[in-house]
Protein backbone atom coordinates (compact mmCIF):
# COMPACT_ATOMS: atom_id res chain seq x y z
CA UNK A 1 0.00 0.00 0.00
CA UNK A 2 2.77 2.77 0.85
CA UNK A 3 5.09 1.13 -1.51
CA UNK A 4 2.34 1.66 -4.24
CA UNK A 5 2.31 5.55 -3.43
CA UNK A 6 5.78 6.12 -3.43
CA UNK A 7 5.87 4.38 -6.66
CA UNK A 8 2.91 6.33 -7.90
CA UNK A 9 3.44 9.88 -6.57
CA UNK A 10 7.15 9.49 -5.00
CA UNK A 11 9.06 8.68 -8.34
CA UNK A 12 7.09 11.28 -10.32
CA UNK A 13 7.77 13.85 -8.23
CA UNK A 14 11.07 12.58 -8.03
CA UNK A 15 11.47 13.04 -11.53
CA UNK A 16 10.39 16.56 -11.45
CA UNK A 17 12.53 17.56 -8.74
CA UNK A 18 15.80 16.21 -10.76
CA UNK A 19 14.43 18.07 -13.81
CA UNK A 20 13.98 21.19 -12.04
CA UNK A 21 17.73 20.69 -10.39
CA UNK A 22 19.22 20.38 -13.82
CA UNK A 23 17.46 23.82 -14.91
CA UNK A 24 18.76 25.43 -12.16
CA UNK A 25 22.19 24.02 -12.58
CA UNK A 26 22.73 24.75 -16.08
CA UNK A 27 21.59 28.22 -15.20
CA UNK A 28 23.34 28.97 -12.25
CA UNK A 29 26.60 26.90 -13.83
CA UNK A 30 26.25 28.74 -17.27
CA UNK A 31 25.90 32.12 -15.72
CA UNK A 32 22.73 31.97 -18.47
CA UNK A 33 21.35 35.50 -18.39
CA UNK A 34 17.30 35.43 -17.66
CA UNK A 35 16.60 36.43 -21.24
CA UNK A 36 18.52 33.09 -22.72
CA UNK A 37 16.95 30.93 -19.79
CA UNK A 38 15.09 32.21 -16.82
CA UNK A 39 15.63 29.75 -13.68
CA UNK A 40 12.49 28.19 -12.44
CA UNK A 41 11.25 30.64 -9.79
CA UNK A 42 11.17 33.40 -12.71
CA UNK A 43 8.95 31.72 -14.38
CA UNK A 44 6.84 30.48 -11.81
CA UNK A 45 6.72 34.37 -10.76
CA UNK A 46 5.63 35.27 -14.18
CA UNK A 47 3.11 32.86 -14.22
CA UNK A 48 1.70 34.08 -10.79
CA UNK A 49 2.27 37.44 -11.80
CA UNK A 50 0.09 37.17 -15.37
CA UNK A 51 -2.22 34.53 -14.74
CA UNK A 52 -5.09 36.35 -16.04
CA UNK A 53 -3.62 37.28 -19.12
CA UNK A 54 -2.18 33.46 -19.48
CA UNK A 55 -6.25 32.22 -18.66
CA UNK A 56 -7.19 34.69 -21.53
CA UNK A 57 -4.95 33.29 -24.04
CA UNK A 58 -5.26 30.32 -22.59
CA UNK A 59 -9.02 30.35 -22.88
CA UNK A 60 -8.64 31.66 -26.95
CA UNK A 61 -6.11 28.58 -27.37
CA UNK A 62 -8.58 26.19 -25.86
CA UNK A 63 -11.69 27.34 -27.94
CA UNK A 64 -9.53 26.95 -30.88
CA UNK A 65 -8.35 23.65 -29.99
CA UNK A 66 -11.75 21.50 -29.44
CA UNK A 67 -13.94 23.44 -31.84
CA UNK A 68 -11.35 22.37 -34.63
CA UNK A 69 -11.34 18.98 -32.77
CA UNK A 70 -15.10 19.15 -32.57
CA UNK A 71 -15.45 19.80 -36.51
CA UNK A 72 -12.66 17.35 -37.28
CA UNK A 73 -14.94 14.46 -35.74
CA UNK A 74 -18.05 16.11 -36.96
CA UNK A 75 -17.39 15.85 -40.38
CA UNK A 76 -14.69 12.91 -40.29
CA UNK A 77 -17.23 10.09 -38.87
CA UNK A 78 -19.93 10.45 -41.17
CA UNK A 79 -16.99 10.20 -43.94
CA UNK A 80 -15.51 7.30 -42.35
CA UNK A 81 -18.64 5.73 -42.55
CA UNK A 82 -19.65 6.36 -46.10
CA UNK A 83 -16.04 5.23 -47.22
CA UNK A 84 -16.27 2.28 -44.46
CA UNK A 85 -19.30 1.25 -46.54
CA UNK A 86 -19.26 2.05 -50.04
CA UNK A 87 -16.79 0.23 -51.84
CA UNK A 88 -16.49 2.52 -54.91
CA UNK A 89 -15.95 5.28 -52.24
CA UNK A 90 -13.71 3.13 -50.30
CA UNK A 91 -11.79 2.82 -53.59
CA UNK A 92 -12.09 6.01 -54.56
CA UNK A 93 -10.60 8.23 -51.49
CA UNK A 94 -9.12 5.44 -48.92
CA UNK A 95 -5.41 5.43 -50.62
CA UNK A 96 -6.10 8.84 -50.99
CA UNK A 97 -6.52 9.76 -47.41
CA UNK A 98 -3.71 7.03 -46.38
CA UNK A 99 -1.68 9.05 -48.70
CA UNK A 100 -2.26 12.63 -47.71
CA UNK A 101 -1.96 11.59 -43.69
CA UNK A 102 1.42 11.39 -44.44
CA UNK A 103 1.55 15.29 -45.71
CA UNK A 104 2.98 17.94 -42.83
CA UNK A 105 -0.44 19.37 -43.41
CA UNK A 106 0.60 22.70 -40.64
CA UNK A 107 3.14 23.61 -44.11
CA UNK A 108 -0.33 24.60 -45.32
CA UNK A 109 -1.04 27.07 -42.52
CA UNK A 110 0.58 30.20 -44.44
CA UNK A 111 -1.99 29.35 -47.05
CA UNK A 112 -4.70 29.01 -45.13
CA UNK A 113 -4.20 32.11 -43.78
CA UNK A 114 -4.02 33.57 -46.53
CA UNK A 115 -7.51 32.42 -47.54
CA UNK A 116 -9.59 32.99 -44.27
CA UNK A 117 -7.37 35.74 -42.68
CA UNK A 118 -5.77 36.08 -39.47
CA UNK A 119 -8.89 35.39 -37.43
CA UNK A 120 -10.88 32.50 -35.46
CA UNK A 121 -11.53 30.08 -39.14
CA UNK A 122 -8.15 30.34 -40.32
CA UNK A 123 -7.21 28.35 -36.72
CA UNK A 124 -9.95 26.14 -37.38
CA UNK A 125 -9.56 25.28 -40.09
CA UNK A 126 -5.49 24.79 -39.41
CA UNK A 127 -6.69 22.39 -36.19
CA UNK A 128 -9.11 20.60 -38.41
CA UNK A 129 -6.92 20.14 -40.93
CA UNK A 130 -4.46 18.37 -38.67
CA UNK A 131 -7.28 16.32 -36.58
CA UNK A 132 -9.47 15.18 -39.29
CA UNK A 133 -7.25 13.03 -40.90
CA UNK A 134 -6.29 10.46 -37.82
CA UNK A 135 -9.85 10.32 -37.08
CA UNK A 136 -10.98 9.05 -40.65
CA UNK A 137 -8.16 7.03 -41.06
CA UNK A 138 -8.35 5.33 -37.54
CA UNK A 139 -12.22 4.80 -38.01
CA UNK A 140 -12.18 3.63 -41.21
CA UNK A 141 -9.69 1.12 -40.81
CA UNK A 142 -12.04 0.31 -37.30
CA UNK A 143 -15.43 0.26 -39.16
CA UNK A 144 -13.61 -2.39 -41.54
CA UNK A 145 -12.02 -4.90 -39.16
CA UNK A 146 -15.54 -5.75 -37.78
CA UNK A 147 -15.00 -9.58 -36.87
CA UNK A 148 -16.52 -11.76 -39.48
CA UNK A 149 -18.21 -13.65 -36.54
CA UNK A 150 -20.23 -10.97 -35.35
CA UNK A 151 -21.28 -9.90 -39.09
CA UNK A 152 -22.42 -13.44 -40.14
CA UNK A 153 -24.41 -13.70 -36.96
CA UNK A 154 -26.13 -10.52 -37.27
CA UNK A 155 -26.67 -11.83 -40.80
CA UNK A 156 -28.03 -14.83 -40.07
CA UNK A 157 -30.26 -13.08 -38.09
CA UNK A 158 -31.17 -11.18 -40.79
CA UNK A 159 -30.50 -7.69 -39.36
CA UNK A 160 -31.07 -4.90 -41.35
CA UNK A 161 -27.77 -2.51 -42.26
CA UNK A 162 -29.34 -0.06 -40.04
CA UNK A 163 -29.20 -2.41 -37.16
CA UNK A 164 -25.76 -4.37 -38.21
CA UNK A 165 -24.21 -0.62 -37.88
CA UNK A 166 -25.49 0.76 -34.81
CA UNK A 167 -25.36 -3.00 -32.52
CA UNK A 168 -22.14 -4.21 -33.99
CA UNK A 169 -20.21 -2.80 -36.57
CA UNK A 170 -19.90 0.95 -34.69
CA UNK A 171 -19.25 -0.43 -31.56
CA UNK A 172 -16.77 -2.79 -32.53
CA UNK A 173 -14.71 0.43 -34.26
CA UNK A 174 -14.89 2.24 -30.96
CA UNK A 175 -11.75 1.44 -30.00
CA UNK A 176 -10.28 2.73 -32.99
CA UNK A 177 -12.17 5.95 -33.14
CA UNK A 178 -10.83 6.36 -29.52
CA UNK A 179 -7.45 6.24 -30.52
CA UNK A 180 -7.60 8.25 -33.27
CA UNK A 181 -9.43 10.99 -31.81
CA UNK A 182 -6.70 11.30 -29.15
CA UNK A 183 -4.12 11.49 -31.68
CA UNK A 184 -5.78 14.42 -33.19
CA UNK A 185 -6.64 16.22 -29.76
CA UNK A 186 -2.90 16.20 -29.25
CA UNK A 187 -2.50 17.47 -33.18
CA UNK A 188 -5.03 19.92 -32.67
CA UNK A 189 -3.33 21.94 -30.01
CA UNK A 190 -0.04 21.48 -32.22
CA UNK A 191 -2.74 22.86 -35.20
CA UNK A 192 -3.75 25.65 -32.96
CA UNK A 193 -0.23 26.88 -31.93
CA UNK A 194 0.77 26.75 -35.46
CA UNK A 195 -2.13 28.96 -36.30
CA UNK A 196 -1.15 31.49 -33.87
CA UNK A 197 2.43 31.80 -34.92
CA UNK A 198 1.73 32.53 -38.26
CA UNK A 199 -0.82 34.72 -37.71
CA UNK A 200 -2.89 35.93 -35.17
CA UNK A 201 -3.32 38.81 -32.45
CA UNK A 202 -4.56 36.73 -29.35
CA UNK A 203 -3.98 32.60 -28.11
CA UNK A 204 -1.02 31.14 -26.40
CA UNK A 205 0.98 30.28 -29.51
CA UNK A 206 0.81 34.86 -29.95
CA UNK A 207 1.69 35.53 -26.45
CA UNK A 208 4.72 32.81 -26.26
CA UNK A 209 5.82 34.83 -29.70
CA UNK A 210 5.53 38.36 -28.56
CA UNK A 211 6.90 37.56 -25.40
CA UNK A 212 10.38 36.46 -26.57
CA UNK A 213 10.26 39.40 -29.26
CA UNK A 214 10.29 41.24 -26.63
CA UNK A 215 13.05 39.43 -24.70
CA UNK A 216 10.36 38.79 -21.90
CA UNK A 217 11.57 35.26 -21.56
CA UNK A 218 9.72 34.41 -18.54
CA UNK A 219 6.57 34.90 -19.36
CA UNK A 220 7.12 33.24 -22.57
CA UNK A 221 8.06 29.84 -20.55
CA UNK A 222 5.03 30.60 -18.40
CA UNK A 223 3.10 30.58 -21.49
CA UNK A 224 4.62 27.27 -23.07
CA UNK A 225 4.10 25.90 -19.38
CA UNK A 226 0.15 26.62 -19.99
CA UNK A 227 0.49 25.30 -22.65
CA UNK A 228 1.54 22.08 -21.46
CA UNK A 229 -1.49 22.22 -19.15
CA UNK A 230 -4.10 22.66 -21.68
CA UNK A 231 -2.40 19.87 -23.80
CA UNK A 232 -2.70 17.61 -20.80
CA UNK A 233 -6.58 18.93 -20.37
CA UNK A 234 -7.85 18.29 -23.34
CA UNK A 235 -6.63 15.03 -23.89
CA UNK A 236 -8.11 14.26 -20.38
CA UNK A 237 -10.96 15.31 -21.83
CA UNK A 238 -11.02 12.98 -24.61
CA UNK A 239 -10.02 10.17 -21.76
CA UNK A 240 -12.93 11.42 -20.11
CA UNK A 241 -15.36 11.09 -23.19
CA UNK A 242 -13.84 7.63 -23.40
CA UNK A 243 -14.26 6.27 -20.39
CA UNK A 244 -18.27 7.56 -20.71
CA UNK A 245 -18.50 5.70 -24.48
CA UNK A 246 -16.74 2.74 -23.96
CA UNK A 247 -16.63 1.71 -20.16
CA UNK A 248 -15.99 -2.07 -21.78
CA UNK A 249 -12.21 -1.22 -22.17
CA UNK A 250 -9.67 -1.54 -19.36
CA UNK A 251 -8.39 2.04 -17.87
CA UNK A 252 -5.82 3.20 -20.29
CA UNK A 253 -3.71 3.43 -17.21
CA UNK A 254 -3.91 -0.50 -17.08
CA UNK A 255 -3.55 -1.20 -21.03
CA UNK A 256 0.56 -0.68 -20.93
CA UNK B 1 -22.54 -48.98 -49.78
CA UNK B 2 -19.79 -45.83 -49.11
CA UNK B 3 -22.51 -43.99 -52.51
CA UNK B 4 -25.30 -42.62 -49.78
CA UNK B 5 -26.01 -39.63 -51.87
CA UNK B 6 -27.07 -42.31 -54.76
CA UNK B 7 -29.83 -43.06 -52.25
CA UNK B 8 -30.85 -39.58 -51.80
CA UNK B 9 -30.85 -39.06 -55.83
CA UNK B 10 -34.19 -41.13 -55.27
CA UNK B 11 -36.50 -38.75 -54.68
CA UNK B 12 -38.43 -39.68 -51.78
CA UNK B 13 -41.97 -37.92 -51.05
CA UNK B 14 -41.21 -38.02 -47.51
CA UNK B 15 -38.92 -35.47 -46.71
CA UNK B 16 -36.50 -34.85 -44.09
CA UNK B 17 -36.10 -32.04 -42.12
CA UNK B 18 -32.93 -31.13 -43.38
CA UNK B 19 -31.89 -32.16 -46.97
CA UNK B 20 -28.33 -31.32 -48.60
CA UNK B 21 -28.80 -32.43 -51.88
CA UNK B 22 -25.56 -32.22 -54.28
CA UNK B 23 -24.09 -28.99 -53.07
CA UNK B 24 -21.61 -28.17 -54.73
CA UNK B 25 -19.18 -24.75 -53.86
CA UNK B 26 -16.38 -23.06 -56.17
CA UNK B 27 -15.21 -19.99 -55.18
CA UNK B 28 -14.48 -18.37 -58.47
CA UNK B 29 -10.64 -16.28 -58.39
CA UNK B 30 -12.42 -12.93 -58.27
CA UNK B 31 -15.14 -13.54 -55.08
CA UNK B 32 -13.92 -11.87 -52.03
CA UNK B 33 -10.68 -12.50 -50.39
CA UNK B 34 -9.09 -15.18 -52.93
CA UNK B 35 -6.22 -13.89 -53.35
CA UNK B 36 -5.14 -17.09 -55.94
CA UNK B 37 -5.77 -17.13 -59.24
CA UNK B 38 -7.36 -20.53 -59.45
CA UNK B 39 -11.00 -20.70 -58.59
CA UNK B 40 -11.40 -23.35 -55.27
CA UNK B 41 -13.64 -26.28 -55.39
CA UNK B 42 -14.59 -26.02 -51.59
CA UNK B 43 -17.17 -28.29 -52.01
CA UNK B 44 -18.12 -31.09 -54.43
CA UNK B 45 -21.56 -32.92 -54.59
CA UNK B 46 -21.98 -33.34 -50.95
CA UNK B 47 -25.62 -34.92 -50.14
CA UNK B 48 -26.97 -35.62 -46.66
CA UNK B 49 -30.54 -35.80 -44.75
CA UNK B 50 -31.27 -35.45 -41.31
CA UNK B 51 -34.34 -35.90 -39.46
CA UNK B 52 -35.62 -33.09 -36.76
CA UNK B 53 -33.97 -32.92 -33.61
CA UNK B 54 -30.74 -34.96 -35.02
CA UNK B 55 -27.49 -34.10 -33.56
CA UNK B 56 -25.40 -34.66 -37.03
CA UNK B 57 -21.45 -34.26 -37.00
CA UNK B 58 -19.49 -32.70 -40.04
CA UNK B 59 -15.72 -34.74 -39.39
CA UNK B 60 -13.23 -33.63 -42.07
CA UNK B 61 -9.75 -32.86 -42.57
CA UNK B 62 -9.07 -29.13 -42.37
CA UNK B 63 -9.94 -26.79 -45.01
CA UNK B 64 -12.25 -29.36 -46.59
CA UNK B 65 -15.07 -26.83 -47.03
CA UNK B 66 -17.11 -27.94 -43.32
CA UNK B 67 -17.48 -24.04 -42.61
CA UNK B 68 -18.28 -23.20 -45.88
CA UNK B 69 -21.08 -25.83 -45.75
CA UNK B 70 -22.52 -24.15 -42.81
CA UNK B 71 -22.30 -20.89 -44.19
CA UNK B 72 -24.42 -22.28 -47.01
CA UNK B 73 -26.99 -23.76 -45.02
CA UNK B 74 -27.52 -20.66 -42.95
CA UNK B 75 -28.06 -19.29 -46.54
CA UNK B 76 -25.11 -16.85 -45.79
CA UNK B 77 -22.76 -16.92 -48.77
CA UNK B 78 -24.63 -18.48 -52.67
CA UNK B 79 -23.80 -22.11 -53.62
CA UNK B 80 -22.79 -22.71 -56.66
CA UNK B 81 -25.26 -25.69 -57.48
CA UNK B 82 -27.42 -28.14 -55.35
CA UNK B 83 -30.35 -27.42 -53.03
CA UNK B 84 -30.50 -27.15 -49.06
CA UNK B 85 -33.90 -27.51 -47.73
CA UNK B 86 -34.54 -26.85 -44.10
CA UNK B 87 -38.07 -27.80 -42.66
CA UNK B 88 -40.15 -26.30 -45.42
CA UNK B 89 -37.60 -23.86 -46.90
CA UNK B 90 -35.37 -23.79 -49.79
CA UNK B 91 -32.61 -22.09 -48.29
CA UNK B 92 -31.28 -19.09 -50.68
CA UNK B 93 -31.25 -16.41 -47.67
CA UNK B 94 -30.67 -16.37 -44.44
CA UNK B 95 -34.03 -17.80 -42.71
CA UNK B 96 -33.54 -15.92 -39.10
CA UNK B 97 -34.27 -19.17 -37.44
CA UNK B 98 -31.11 -20.46 -36.51
CA UNK B 99 -28.84 -20.43 -33.61
CA UNK B 100 -24.94 -19.88 -34.86
CA UNK B 101 -22.03 -21.23 -32.43
CA UNK B 102 -18.74 -20.43 -34.01
CA UNK B 103 -14.84 -21.68 -32.78
CA UNK B 104 -14.10 -18.49 -31.38
CA UNK B 105 -17.07 -17.10 -28.67
CA UNK B 106 -17.25 -13.62 -30.52
CA UNK B 107 -18.86 -12.33 -27.99
CA UNK B 108 -19.24 -8.48 -27.91
CA UNK B 109 -17.01 -6.82 -25.70
CA UNK B 110 -19.23 -4.21 -25.31
CA UNK B 111 -22.51 -5.78 -23.93
CA UNK B 112 -22.72 -7.81 -20.35
CA UNK B 113 -23.07 -11.63 -20.54
CA UNK B 114 -27.04 -11.18 -20.51
CA UNK B 115 -26.96 -8.52 -23.39
CA UNK B 116 -24.57 -10.77 -25.12
CA UNK B 117 -27.46 -13.42 -24.52
CA UNK B 118 -30.07 -11.49 -25.78
CA UNK B 119 -28.71 -9.75 -28.91
CA UNK B 120 -30.62 -12.41 -31.05
CA UNK B 121 -33.81 -11.12 -29.49
CA UNK B 122 -33.19 -6.97 -29.97
CA UNK B 123 -32.24 -8.16 -33.52
CA UNK B 124 -35.80 -10.07 -33.82
CA UNK B 125 -36.97 -7.24 -32.17
CA UNK B 126 -38.77 -9.55 -29.34
CA UNK B 127 -36.77 -8.51 -26.68
CA UNK B 128 -39.52 -8.23 -23.89
CA UNK B 129 -39.79 -9.42 -20.33
CA UNK B 130 -40.15 -13.32 -21.20
CA UNK B 131 -36.91 -12.69 -23.27
CA UNK B 132 -34.89 -11.63 -20.58
CA UNK B 133 -36.42 -14.16 -18.42
CA UNK B 134 -35.42 -17.15 -21.00
CA UNK B 135 -31.94 -15.75 -21.00
CA UNK B 136 -31.88 -15.69 -17.43
CA UNK B 137 -33.14 -19.51 -17.05
CA UNK B 138 -30.22 -20.24 -20.22
CA UNK B 139 -27.71 -18.73 -17.84
CA UNK B 140 -28.71 -20.58 -14.93
CA UNK B 141 -28.73 -23.72 -17.66
CA UNK B 142 -25.06 -23.22 -18.22
CA UNK B 143 -24.40 -22.51 -14.59
CA UNK B 144 -23.59 -19.05 -15.10
CA UNK B 145 -26.13 -17.19 -12.95
CA UNK B 146 -23.74 -15.69 -11.51
CA UNK B 147 -22.37 -14.18 -14.29
CA UNK B 148 -25.28 -12.26 -15.82
CA UNK B 149 -23.97 -8.76 -15.25
CA UNK B 150 -20.13 -9.48 -15.82
CA UNK B 151 -18.15 -8.83 -19.26
CA UNK B 152 -16.61 -11.28 -21.59
CA UNK B 153 -13.72 -10.28 -20.48
CA UNK B 154 -13.75 -11.46 -17.40
CA UNK B 155 -14.53 -14.74 -18.26
CA UNK B 156 -12.60 -17.63 -19.03
CA UNK B 157 -12.95 -19.25 -22.55
CA UNK B 158 -15.21 -22.19 -21.52
CA UNK B 159 -17.56 -19.72 -20.08
CA UNK B 160 -17.77 -17.57 -22.75
CA UNK B 161 -18.03 -20.40 -25.33
CA UNK B 162 -21.23 -21.18 -22.73
CA UNK B 163 -22.69 -17.32 -23.22
CA UNK B 164 -22.24 -17.83 -27.03
CA UNK B 165 -24.27 -20.96 -26.64
CA UNK B 166 -26.81 -19.28 -24.49
CA UNK B 167 -27.03 -16.44 -27.03
CA UNK B 168 -27.58 -19.64 -30.10
CA UNK B 169 -30.31 -20.62 -27.80
CA UNK B 170 -32.28 -17.72 -26.80
CA UNK B 171 -34.36 -17.28 -29.81
CA UNK B 172 -35.57 -21.03 -29.92
CA UNK B 173 -34.15 -21.82 -32.82
CA UNK B 174 -34.90 -25.06 -34.83
CA UNK B 175 -31.80 -25.46 -35.78
CA UNK B 176 -28.50 -25.07 -33.98
CA UNK B 177 -25.17 -24.74 -36.40
CA UNK B 178 -22.06 -25.14 -34.74
CA UNK B 179 -18.64 -24.27 -36.32
CA UNK B 180 -15.74 -26.27 -34.33
CA UNK B 181 -17.88 -24.47 -30.72
CA UNK B 182 -15.33 -26.53 -28.42
CA UNK B 183 -12.49 -26.93 -30.36
CA UNK B 184 -10.40 -23.82 -28.16
CA UNK B 185 -11.06 -25.40 -24.96
CA UNK B 186 -8.86 -28.22 -23.10
CA UNK B 187 -10.00 -31.86 -23.30
CA UNK B 188 -11.78 -31.13 -19.42
CA UNK B 189 -14.20 -28.20 -20.21
CA UNK B 190 -15.14 -29.94 -23.76
CA UNK B 191 -15.99 -32.76 -21.72
CA UNK B 192 -18.24 -31.35 -19.86
CA UNK B 193 -19.60 -28.64 -22.76
CA UNK B 194 -20.76 -32.22 -24.66
CA UNK B 195 -22.67 -33.42 -22.14
CA UNK B 196 -24.28 -29.82 -21.35
CA UNK B 197 -24.93 -29.56 -25.42
CA UNK B 198 -26.22 -33.33 -24.92
CA UNK B 199 -28.90 -32.27 -22.27
CA UNK B 200 -29.59 -28.60 -23.94
CA UNK B 201 -30.25 -31.06 -27.22
CA UNK B 202 -32.69 -33.14 -24.98
CA UNK B 203 -34.26 -29.95 -23.79
CA UNK B 204 -35.06 -27.78 -26.51
CA UNK B 205 -35.72 -30.50 -29.26
CA UNK B 206 -33.29 -28.53 -31.15
CA UNK B 207 -31.42 -30.51 -34.67
CA UNK B 208 -27.71 -29.32 -34.91
CA UNK B 209 -25.20 -29.84 -37.10
CA UNK B 210 -21.91 -30.07 -35.49
CA UNK B 211 -18.61 -29.14 -37.23
CA UNK B 212 -15.42 -31.18 -35.28
CA UNK B 213 -11.99 -32.09 -35.70
CA UNK B 214 -12.40 -34.75 -33.40
CA UNK B 215 -13.18 -38.42 -34.15
CA UNK B 216 -14.12 -39.44 -30.34
CA UNK B 217 -16.52 -35.55 -30.30
CA UNK B 218 -18.32 -36.44 -33.13
CA UNK B 219 -18.94 -40.07 -32.26
CA UNK B 220 -19.91 -39.03 -28.41
CA UNK B 221 -22.37 -36.26 -29.34
CA UNK B 222 -24.04 -37.97 -32.73
CA UNK B 223 -26.90 -39.83 -34.41
CA UNK B 224 -24.77 -39.62 -37.38
CA UNK B 225 -21.18 -38.40 -38.49
CA UNK B 226 -21.22 -37.09 -42.15
CA UNK B 227 -17.50 -37.89 -42.98
CA UNK B 228 -15.86 -35.56 -45.43
CA UNK B 229 -13.02 -36.26 -48.05
CA UNK B 230 -9.85 -33.86 -48.43
CA UNK B 231 -10.34 -31.16 -50.37
CA UNK B 232 -12.79 -30.81 -52.75
CA UNK B 233 -14.62 -32.18 -49.98
CA UNK B 234 -17.24 -35.23 -50.75
CA UNK B 235 -18.89 -37.21 -48.42
CA UNK B 236 -16.75 -40.34 -47.81
CA UNK B 237 -19.14 -41.59 -45.48
CA UNK B 238 -22.17 -41.44 -43.52
CA UNK B 239 -21.97 -43.40 -40.59
CA UNK B 240 -24.95 -44.05 -37.85
CA UNK B 241 -24.45 -43.85 -34.60
CA UNK B 242 -26.12 -46.57 -32.94
CA UNK B 243 -25.67 -45.84 -28.83
CA UNK B 244 -28.41 -45.40 -26.80
CA UNK B 245 -28.83 -41.49 -25.36
CA UNK B 246 -28.52 -40.34 -22.76
CA UNK B 247 -24.80 -40.87 -23.02
CA UNK B 248 -22.52 -40.45 -20.52
CA UNK B 249 -18.71 -40.49 -20.47
CA UNK B 250 -18.86 -44.31 -20.08
CA UNK B 251 -20.41 -44.69 -23.45
CA UNK B 252 -16.59 -43.85 -25.01
CA UNK B 253 -15.47 -47.00 -23.22
CA UNK B 254 -17.79 -49.74 -24.74
CA UNK B 255 -17.06 -51.79 -27.65
CA UNK B 256 -19.73 -49.95 -29.93
CA UNK B 257 -17.90 -46.72 -29.14
CA UNK B 258 -14.66 -47.79 -30.50
CA UNK B 259 -16.07 -49.55 -33.33
CA UNK B 260 -17.48 -46.35 -34.45
CA UNK B 261 -14.31 -44.71 -34.12
CA UNK B 262 -12.59 -47.08 -35.93
CA UNK B 263 -15.00 -47.24 -39.30
CA UNK B 264 -14.81 -43.26 -38.53
CA UNK B 265 -10.70 -43.49 -38.67
CA UNK B 266 -10.93 -45.24 -41.86
CA UNK B 267 -13.12 -43.44 -43.59
CA UNK B 268 -11.06 -39.95 -43.01
CA UNK B 269 -7.89 -42.34 -44.32
CA UNK B 270 -6.02 -41.60 -40.61
CA UNK B 271 -6.09 -46.03 -40.30
CA UNK B 272 -5.66 -47.90 -43.44
CA UNK B 273 -8.04 -50.25 -43.75
CA UNK B 274 -7.99 -53.63 -43.18
CA UNK B 275 -4.16 -54.66 -43.78
CA UNK B 276 -1.88 -53.29 -42.14
CA UNK B 277 0.63 -52.07 -44.70
CA UNK B 278 1.19 -48.56 -45.48
CA UNK B 279 1.73 -46.09 -43.37
CA UNK B 280 -0.92 -42.98 -42.93
CA UNK B 281 0.55 -39.79 -44.68
N1 LIG C 1 -14.38 -16.53 -49.05
C1 LIG C 1 -13.59 -17.43 -49.64
N2 LIG C 1 -12.98 -17.15 -50.81
C2 LIG C 1 -12.20 -18.05 -51.41
N3 LIG C 1 -11.95 -19.27 -50.94
C3 LIG C 1 -12.51 -19.62 -49.78
C4 LIG C 1 -13.37 -18.72 -49.07
N4 LIG C 1 -13.79 -19.34 -47.94
C5 LIG C 1 -13.22 -20.56 -47.95
N5 LIG C 1 -12.46 -20.74 -49.05
C6 LIG C 1 -11.72 -21.96 -49.40
O1 LIG C 1 -12.59 -23.06 -49.32
C7 LIG C 1 -11.95 -24.16 -48.73
C8 LIG C 1 -12.77 -24.68 -47.59
O2 LIG C 1 -12.77 -23.74 -46.54
P1 LIG C 1 -13.56 -23.97 -45.18
O3 LIG C 1 -13.32 -22.79 -44.31
O4 LIG C 1 -14.95 -24.31 -45.48
O5 LIG C 1 -12.82 -25.25 -44.60
P2 LIG C 1 -13.07 -26.01 -43.22
O6 LIG C 1 -13.40 -27.41 -43.55
O7 LIG C 1 -14.03 -25.26 -42.38
O8 LIG C 1 -11.63 -25.97 -42.57
P3 LIG C 1 -11.25 -25.92 -41.04
O9 LIG C 1 -11.53 -27.26 -40.50
O10 LIG C 1 -9.78 -25.63 -41.06
O11 LIG C 1 -12.05 -24.83 -40.42
C9 LIG C 1 -10.57 -23.70 -48.34
O12 LIG C 1 -9.66 -24.20 -49.28
C10 LIG C 1 -10.62 -22.22 -48.41
O13 LIG C 1 -9.40 -21.72 -48.87
MG1 LIG D 1 -13.88 -24.23 -40.57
Amino acid sequence: MMSRLVAQIGYPLAGVAFILAAWVFVCWAGNLPTVVLPTPDKVFYAFIARFDLLVSEGWVTLKETLYGFLLALVIGLPMAVAVANSRPLNLMFYPLLIGLQSVPKVALAPIVLVWLGTGMESKLAIVWLVAFFPIIVDTVAGLRSTPRELLELADSLRASRLQIFLKVQFPAALPFVITGAKVAITLAVIGAVIGEFVGSSEGLGFLLLSATSQLDTPLAFAALFALSVLGMFVYLLVELAERLAAPWLPPPSQRH
Amino acid sequence: MDRPHLETLTIEPQMAFGSIKNVSKIFSAGELLSRSAEPVVALDDASFDFEQGQLVSLLGPSGCGKTTLLRIVAGLIPKTSGSVVIGDHEVVEPLGDYGFVFQSPSLMPWRTVIDNVLFPMEILKRNNKAARQRAGELLELVGLSGFVGARPHQLSGGMQQRVALCRALIHAPQLLLMDEPFGALDELTRMEMNDLLLRIRRETGASVLFVTHSISEAIYLSDKVIVFSRRPARVAQEIPIDLPYPRSQRTRFTPAFTQAERIASEALGVLPPVDEKGTPS
